[in-house]
Formats: C-alpha cells, sequence, structure tokens
C-alpha cells in the first residue's frame, strides 16, 4: 500500500499543477493580469499627458484673468465648465455628476456579485440592470462632453491674424495648445471604449442570468469577472477625473 | 415545505449577509465622501503643489478602497497581492522619468 500512498502525495510544490496556488480560478486570475496589462496602457496615457504639459508653460495668475491661449496649457475647470440646458459656468460639476454615476453602476456591481455568490439570480438580475443603467448613462453623459468640447464656446478664440476659431478636434483647438485637446480625445475616448465594452459585456451577462445559464452551470464566476473589468473601469476614471480634471 | 411556482429553479438561495451589503455601501459612500472632498477643495483652495498633492493623496485613498474592496483584492492571497502590485512599480519608476523629461524639454524650449 506504501505505492498508493506516494501516487496520491506525490512530492510536487502547489506550482506543478493540478490546485489553484491563488486560490482563485484561471479565468479570474487572468482577467487580474489583463487588468494589470491595461494598467500599464492607461498609465502610458496619463503619464504621456504629464509629460507634454510640463513641457508647455503653465497658466499663471488668478483665475479671473483667464483667458485660453494657444500658447499656455489651460486650466482644466475654465475649460470643463458647462453643464447640459443650463447656460451658466458650473467648474466640474458635470464631470462630478459623472463621476457620481460611474461609482454608484460599481456598487450595483458589488451588489451583483455579492448576489451571486448567494445564488440569488433575481437579485444579480436586478443589480445587472442597473449596472448597465449605470454605464449607458456614463456614455451619454461622455457624448455630451464630447459634444460640447467639439462645438466649442460661443464667442470661441481669436487668433493673431483674426481668425476666429470655435471648438476643437484633431486640427484646431480653442482651448489651448493642440496636445491637449488630442489627449483629451484620445484619453477620455479610451476609457469610454473600455465603458462601452464593458456594458457589452454586461449586457451578454445580464442576458444569461436572466435566462438560467449560470444558475445551471452552479456558479456566477462569469459575474464576477465581468465586476473586476467594470471596477477597473472606475478605477481608470478615478485617475482621469483628478489628472485630467482637477489637477 | 409547500413548492412554490416561481422558485421551482431556484433551489439553495442563501440569505443575503447584512454585514456584507453595509460593508459594501460604506465603502461606497466613502467614496462619495472623497470625491465630494476633492470637488470642494477645488474651489476654496489656491491652486499649487500643496492642492496638488492633496489631490494625489485622496486619488490613492479611492484606488485603495476601489481594489481592495470592490475587487476584493484585500481578501485574496498574499501572493496574488503581490503579484498584481509589484508589476506598478515601473508605473512609479515611469512617472519620474517622464515628468523630469517634460521638464528638460520645457527648459530647452523656453
Amino acid at each position: 500500500m506504501a505505492t498508493e500512498v506516494s501516487l496520491k502525495n506525490p512530492k510536487r510544490s502547489i506550482w506543478d499543477g493540478g490546485q489553484s496556488p491563488f486560490k482563485a480560478s484561471y479565468g479570474k486570475l487572468m482577467m487580474w493580469f489583463f487588468l494589470l496589462s491595461d494598467a500599464f496602457t492607461f498609465s502610458a496615457f496619463l503619464i504621456g499627458y504629464g509629460y507634454i504639459r510640463f513641457s508647455n508653460p503653465a497658466f499663471q495668475g488668478s483665475l479671473e484673468d483667464y483667458a485660453p491661449s494657444q500658447s499656455v496649457w489651460p486650466v482644466p475647470e475654465m475649460v470643463f465648465d458647462a453643464v447640459p440646458f443650463l447656460h451658466v459656468h458650473a467648474p466640474l460639476v458635470f464631470v462630478g455628476i459623472m463621476t457620481f454615476i460611474l461609482i454608484m453602476s460599481s456598487v450595483t456591481m458589488v451588489l451583483a456579485v455579492e448576489a451571486g455568490h448567494r445564488m440569488d439570480r433575481a437579485a444579480v438580475t436586478k443589480y445587472l440592470l442597473w449596472t448597465i443603467v449605470g454605464g449607458a448613462t456614463f456614455l451619454g453623459c461622455q457624448a455630451w462632453e464630447w459634444s460640447h468640447f467639439i462645438h466649442g464656446t460661443e464667442n470661441g478664440l481669436t487668433l493673431a491674424d483674426g481668425t476666429v476659431i470655435h471648438g476643437a478636434n484633431l486640427a484646431v483647438n480653442e482651448y489651448g495648445p493642440q496636445l491637449f485637446a488630442d489627449l483629451f480625445f484620445f484619453i477620455t475616448g479610451f476609457h469610454g471604449t473600455h465603458v462601452l465594452s464593458g456594458v457589452i459585456l454586461l449586457m451578454i451577462i445580464f442576458y444569461h442570468t436572466a435566462v438560467g445559464t449560470y444558475h445551471r452551470r452552479g456558479h456566477y464566476e462569469m459575474v464576477e469577472k465581468v465586476g473586476l473589468y467594470w471596477h477597473f473601469v472606475d478605477l481608470v476614471w478615478v485617475f482621469v477625473f483628478t489628472f485630467f480634471y482637477l489637477v | 415545505m409547500a413548492h412554490h411556482e416561481d422558485t421551482h429553479d431556484e433551489p439553495g438561495v442563501i440569505p443575503a449577509n447584512k454585514e456584507h451589503i453595509k460593508k459594501i455601501w460604506m465603502t461606497a459612500l466613502i467614496l462619495g465622501v472623497v470625491t465630494a472632498i476633492e470637488f470642494l477643495l477645488a474651489f476654496t483652495m489656491p491652486r499649487g503643489t500643496l492642492l496638488v498633492s492633496i489631490f494625489i493623496g485622496l486619488t490613492i485613498v479611492k484606488a485603495f478602497y476601489i481594489v481592495a474592496e470592490f475587487m476584493h483584492l484585500r481578501h485574496e492571497m498574499k501572493a496574488l497581492i503581490w503579484s498584481i502590485l509589484i508589476p506598478t512599480i515601473f508605473v512609479i519608476w515611469m512617472i519620474i522619468a517622464f515628468l523630469i523629461e517634460g521638464g528638460e524639454v520645457y527648459g530647452a524650449r523656453y
């Protein structure tokens, strides 16, 4: 019987296969490592923003005298000061609302994951739906934000030769140096793409939850994995909010 | 127990743990309050190095709560926590290198 014992307990480390050394499933681990690599991508974008900002002159003086100029890096709260339907100077208010929406959608996502642990299909369905609503609302807000940024202000920016620029795109920018607009489109656009793919993933798992696929499978791990992704999107927004809008 | 028509395919629903749910909402409250503080400071404090440092500090606080509680990393195994956290050293180095470089480019230009 000694042979049998040695077969059952071969001298192997926990890394030799057959078990999960991290006590996390393959899918969840790979999601973590994907998110780590994605974090590098977003870091590169935001650090690129910092690099370009540091290599341009910063605005000096008090905000009352602030006037956009193509040779000075803009003060974000003077650029992002519009709110839908209102003609007021409300710096950062709209971005604040967007941040709140995304945090709330993250909360409903955790609640969905929590309900999944309890095999509570009705609750998972409900919270996933709320998360989809939150994500879609965020995307709608971002569409408005982009549209406003692209169309620009009423007065626009008058250049030295007398031409007037309205709004910003990849060729002109009324708010500041051209790269400011480019980075705005790339960074918030890349984040928005993540939110969009997140919403699509959420819709897929919402469908599978509703028809009972995960219930028959016996676990809601897929909800956990998409949950990790969704929180990551929220995490990135926290950094974008600080480094693009606040600082 | 009587057989309920609407729960015929839902065996074994475990009732919610109130403590657990409360903790989730507490984390959400912290995130909301920290964002509100950032928002308030943006309008009450003069712009400068101090304000930027506070913003970065509060951002890290928010990042900690999202990763630790929402993404559940705090409750994973130590080895997993470290395999996610240690690689971000590269990001820290990248920040230092590129911001210094940006300052140098500014110095060369103006």
